[in-house]
Order: structure tokens, then sequence, then C-alpha cells
């Protein structure tokens, strides 16, 4: 298997006033092209950290990183942001979306970055597309403080996606989200990783969880368990099962 | 990175904070408009010191009774003089180079025609005297030597005393009693206005030089003297040929000082213009500080929204923005910021220039040059003092950006 991440020894300690925060220790493993990773871990867990790191957005004290054979650690400031504009899409944990700024505008902002030149007819149907794919076209102009929890990281996610990069990064993307809600988010993101972009997600829920393929739990900064998914959720699935039951509930009443 | 795109953000940033942004740019405003209003004053004055000195005449040298080059006026000025009309006689003589020559008295007096009185200004000259000055006549015309050299009571007025003393117009022929002595008016002079020193050009009467000495002032000696050359490149010859020969006249020993004043007209015009560029500059260095504290405004206002925006940033950086994306983004804005202010400004020190030339009769001249300038200008404060700011932003880190809070 080709693999896409590639971490060895990863530290990443913070230096807060006295204490030194240890949020990363010794962290080595390798992420295929294609996977579909969900990290787990309680919170402080260093989840978000590793993250930040995989994303080409904050660097480790020690280690190597080689992403697509790359090793990020040589690279500079402006060549690490080309890669988060070309390669990597970021769902932050808390959105990270631009205030007073419609949704599609939102959604257009990787693009206003992207070195190449792109027609803005054309980047708006990018965006567009985008939304569609997270069901959200009908929101284009609202701004984010009109949006729902939901439909914010819905607009983060399509953002994420409007560039087509090859590896998705998400921070507890159903985070603030209901069931229903949460299986389609999946759905979204199986579709994408059927047509092949590799998806590294972080979740609380182990029922998420399992829709992914490979589960890593971390606590106090080290992987402490690294398995496959043995019985792996479709969302497809789960999703029609949801709509059974809910008609059923309304025949019953 | 898409510049229009870029604008586009920054037009709106800016309107975000509408109040803020306005204020700040009445810093630029207000800087720019008084440097434009300020430097069009000081140019309107200059070009009226030119317009003035041109209108001597050209090729003039001008030799004055008693000497200013020694800390102020010196022997003889305003007193009985210490020129002769045998001294302009010998340089017409004996100066090459002076084509025509007008001996010259000056005194203010009482003139009268009926029962109408007026106070002017009586200047005895020779025939020569309007040629030298180019200066025509509306009617009538200059007496001659016949005239100079009888002392004959001819006279030329000016318009205010035409307008003073014979409002219907019918001024040639008619008698003007210049300290009780009646004389004939046979000319009168075209109006010239005010000067820059606001002193009416046309509050004058032309007498010949010597009835001015024998009938009116009982003067033996003369005040000045206006001198031609036959060319400009004759000049400093003549002039020096005059010193020498008063300096011979006048018996002025060497190393001694001389007791007379000679000056070409390019001296007068350098010496006048001189003092109206330094106002030119010292009004514009006092209007420049304006412009200096609008720019340092922008920058003040800058820093804020760097630091107000600083998710914003991280967020920006975090999608692939490079540093000198973040920093050209904040430039931009203060560039706007700048420009607008700059060219409201321009408008503003333009009406301001033209209403005061309007209403105070104060002499303004805006040139497009320093429209060029001033906008020019803007646009670098805007660079200079937006510089800062946007560099500082440009240097955040994007993950410490994000947690901003
Ligand atoms: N900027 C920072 N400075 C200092 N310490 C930090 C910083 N960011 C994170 N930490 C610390 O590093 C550890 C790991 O934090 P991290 O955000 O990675 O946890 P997490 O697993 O994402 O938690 P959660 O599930 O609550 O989001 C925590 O102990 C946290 O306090
Ligand atoms: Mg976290």
């Amino acid at each position: 298997m080709n693999s896409i991440i590639q971490l060895e020894h990863i530290d990443k300690i913070y230096h807060t006033g006295e204490v030194d925060v240890h949020a990363v220790r010794d962290v080595s493993m390798q992420i295929g092209k294609g996977e579909f990773v969900a990290i787990m871990g309680a919170s402080g867990s260093g989840k978000s950290t590793m993250m930040n790191i995989l994303g080409c957005l904050d660097r480790p004290t020690r280690g190597k990183y080689l992403l697509d054979g790359v090793d990020v650690s040589q690279l500079d400031r402006d060549e690490l942001a080309s890669i988060r504009n070309q390669k990597i899409g970021f769902v932050f944990q808390g959105f990270n979306l631009l205030s007073r700024t419609s949704a599609l505008e939102n959604v257009e902002l990787p693009m206003m970055y992207t070195r190449t030149n792109m027609r803005s007819h054309e980047q708006r149907e990018r965006a567009v597309k985008a939304l569609e794919i997270v069901g959200l076209v009908e929101r284009a102009g609202h701004h984010p403080n009109q949006l729902s929890g939901g439909q914010q990281q819905r607009v983060a996610i399509a953002r994420a996606l409007v560039n087509q990069p090859a590896m998705l990064l998400a921070d507890e993307p159903t985070g603030n989200l209901d069931t229903q809600t949460s299986i389609e988010i999946m759905g979204v993101f199986q579709k994408l990783n059927d047509e092949g972009i590799t998806i590294i997600m972080v979740t609380h829920e182990l029922d998420i969880a399992s829709y992914t393929k490979r589960n890593i739990i971390m606590r106090d900064g080290r992987i402490v368990s690294d398995t496959a998914v043995a019985n792996r959720l479709s969302a497809v699935e789960e999703l029609r099962k949801l709509r059974e039951a809910q008609q059923a509930v309304q025949l019953a009443s | 990175m898409k510049i229009f795109a870029t604008l586009k953000v920054a037009a709106r940033a800016l309107k975000r904070n509408k109040m803020r942004t306005i204020l700040t740019m009445l810093g630029m405003i207000i800087g720019v408009g008084a440097v434009i209003a300020m430097v069009s004053i000081g140019n309107g004055a200059k070009s009226q010191v030119e317009a003035q000195i041109a209108s001597l005449g050209q090729n003039v040298i001008l030799i004055f009774s008693g000497s200013f080059t020694r800390g102020g006026v010196h022997s003889g000025w305003g007193g009985a003089g210490t020129l002769s009309v045998e001294d302009a006689l010998a340089i017409e003589r004996e100066v090459p180079g002076v084509t025509l020559i007008s001996p010259e008295l000056r005194s203010g007096s009482q003139v009268a025609s009926g029962n109408q009185n007026w106070s002017t200004t009586i200047l005895g000259e020779g025939q020569d005297y309007l040629d030298i000055r180019q200066w025509p006549l509306v009617q009538g015309s200059m007496f001659g030597e016949q005239d100079v050299r009888g002392a004959n009571k001819v006279a030329i007025i000016g318009k205010t005393i035409s307008k003073q003393l014979f409002p219907d117009g019918n001024v040639l022929g008619q008698i003007l009693r210049i300290k009780n002595v009646p004389f004939v008016i046979v000319g009168e002079l075209v109006p010239k206005g005010l000067s820059l020193q606001g002193v009416d050009q046309d509050d004058i009467v032309l007498v010949p030089y010597t009835s001015a000495m024998k009938r009116l002032f009982g003067a033996t000696m003369l005040r000045g003297i206006t001198v031609q050359a036959k060319s400009a490149s004759a000049l400093d010859d003549v002039q020096n040929e005059i010193i020498d020969l008063l300096r011979q006249r006048h018996r002025i020993q060497p190393k001694r000082e001389d007791d007379f004043t000679v000056k070409t007209q390019q001296e007068i015009a350098e010496a006048a213009t001189a003092t109206s560029k330094v106002m030119t500059a010292l009004l514009a260095a006092i209007a420049s500080v304006s412009l200096l504290v609008g720019g340092i405004g922008i920058m003040n206002i800058m820093l804020v929204s760097v630091t107000e925006r600083t998710r914003e940033i991280g967020i920006r950086m975090a999608v692939g923005a490079h540093g000198r994306d973040i920093r050209l983004q904040f430039l931009i804005e203060a560039i706007t910021m700048s420009v607008i202010g700059g060219v409201i400004g321009i408008v503003l020190g333009v009406l301001i220039s033209k209403f005061l030339a309007m209403h105070n009769n104060w002499p303004t001249l805006t040139s497009p040059l320093s429209i060029l300038v001033a906008f020019l200008f803007s646009a670098a404060v805007g660079i200079v003092f937006g510089f800062y700011p946007a560099h500082k932003a440009s240097q955040l880190d994007p993950i410490d950006a994000l947690r901003y809070e």
C-alpha cells in the first residue's frame, strides 16, 4: 500500500509558563492512500494537536513527518501554506468560518489563494458543487450566524473539499450534530472516500467511528490502539433503516 | 492571489467599520486638503509677484537714490535723494546699450477738479516712461519731449482718478489741479488693478519730471531713474557701466559704499520670488505635518484592525494564504483609505483655494503637478504607514492566530 502519511517519533511539547505540556509523545504511524481513519481518545489526549500537525498547521517539536513522501519539516511557511491549499482539506473543531461572509464566499476562500488562474465563475461553480455535496446549496447566501451548528459544520466541510484535496482532515465533524445529520455527514465522507480521498477524522463517538475503516485510540499523547474496523457500517444502509423506523413510528401512532 | 478579489475584501472590511474608516480618512482629507490649499496660495502669490515684475517692462534697470545694500535703508532714501537730472542725462549720453531712460520723482499729493478732492500719488517721469513700462493708454497720448523740456503742465491719469473725479468719462482736455496748480489732462492709463501688496496701481497721476520738480515740489534731486537696456544680454554690462559712471560722478572713493542702488529686473524678480518660494515651502511644510498625522492615524487604525482580525488572518492562512497575501490585503486597505482620503482632500483643497481666490481676493494657483504630487504622496502615505501593520499581520503564525480570542 502507498502511504500518504508517515510519522516517525513525533513529539509535540507546549511550553506554557512553568510546566511543559507533552501533548503528543513519540508517535509513529503510517496512513495509506484511500484510508478512512478515526482517531479517538479522551479529551486532552492530543487528538487536535495531532490533527494540526498532520494538517501542516503546526510543526512537531521532534520527529519526522513525510507527506506524500515529502519531508514537511524541511518546508518554509509559504510552502506549507501551498500544501494546505492544494493537498489538504481541514475541518476545524470550531468550524472557523469567516463571520459576516456568506456560506458561498466562505467556501470560495481557499480558491482565492490558489496560484492557478481560475475564472471567477469557475470558482463559483466549484463552490456551489462543494455545497451540493454537503447538501447546503439553498443556504449559499446565508452568513454563518444565520446557520445552525450543523449547517456551519457542513459549510466548513464544503470549504475543505473545494480544492479537491487528496486528504481530508476533520476534527470532530459530527461533534454538534444529531444522529441523523451525523450519519448523513458520514455518508458524504464514505462517498468521498470511495472516490479515493484519504480521510482522517477525530471523534468521540464509537458508532461514528465504525463508519470508518480504521480506528486509532490515543491516550496522553500516545497511540494505544490501532485496529481495522471489523463490522463497518454503511451510511446509506443506516439512513434507510432510520427512515423505516421513523415511518414505523408514524404508522403506529 | 487575485487583486480584484483582494480589493473586494478590502472594501468590505472598510465598509464594516464605516465610522472608523471615515474618521481615519478625515485625517488624510485634512492633510492633503491643507497641502493643496497652502501650495495653491503660495503659487498664486509667486505668480502674482512674477506678473508684477514682468509689468516693469523688458530689460529694465532700476536706479534708486540711496543704498539699501547694507542693513536696510541708507542715506538719501525718500529724503533729498542723491541722483540728479544730470546723472540721468549722463547715463543716457555715456552708457552704450541704454535705449530708453526716465528720471523719476514720486510724492503723495492732493488733486482736485471742480469741487472734488482726491489724495493720490504724483509720479514725475520722462517721456519714455510708458514705453519702458509697456503701459498703454486707453485714450489720449503720452506727453512728449517738448513738454518735458518746457516743464509743461500736462498730466496722464490712472483709472481710479478718472473714476473719482470725472465720473462721466470725459477726461481729455480737462483741468486737474495738483497742489492748486492747474494741469491739462492729455491721457488716461490702461487699468492695472491691485498690486500684490494691495496697492491700487491705478491711483496715480503722471506728469513730466521737470514739471514735478519746478511746479509742484520744488525738488532738485530725483528719487530714481528707470533705464531700459537694448537686450537681456546687455543688462549686466549696462548695470556695471552705470555703477562706474555714477561712482565717478558722485566722487565716491574706492572701497566706500555707493550712495545709490542699481538693480536689474532679474535681481528684483529673484529677490521677490525667493520670498514667495520660502513662503510656499513654509506653508507646505506646516500642512505636511497634518498629512503626517493623517498617516499615523492610518497606521493606528490598521494596527487595531490587524489585532481585531487575528482569527480571520489565521483562517486565511489555514486555507493557504501566504504571508505576502495577507500583507497585500492589509496594505491595500491602508492604501484605499489614504488614496480615497487623498482624492477627497485634493477636491477640498482646490475648493478652498477657489473660495479664497473668489471671496478674499487672494491669488491662488493650483497646478496639475501639485495635484499629481498630492495624489502620489497620499498613496505613499498609505504604503509607508500601512506597511508595518500589514507586515505584522503577515508574520502571524496560523495556529496561534486561530487560537486568538
Ligand atoms: N496552545 C497550547 N498551549 C498549551 N497547551 C496546549 C495547547 N494546545 C493544547 N494544549 C494541551 O495539549 C493537550 C492536548 O490538547 P488537544 O487539544 O490536542 O486535546 P484533544 O484530544 O483534542 O481534546 P478534545 O477532545 O477536548 O478536543 C491538552 O492537555 C491541552 O491542554
Ligand atoms: Mg480537540
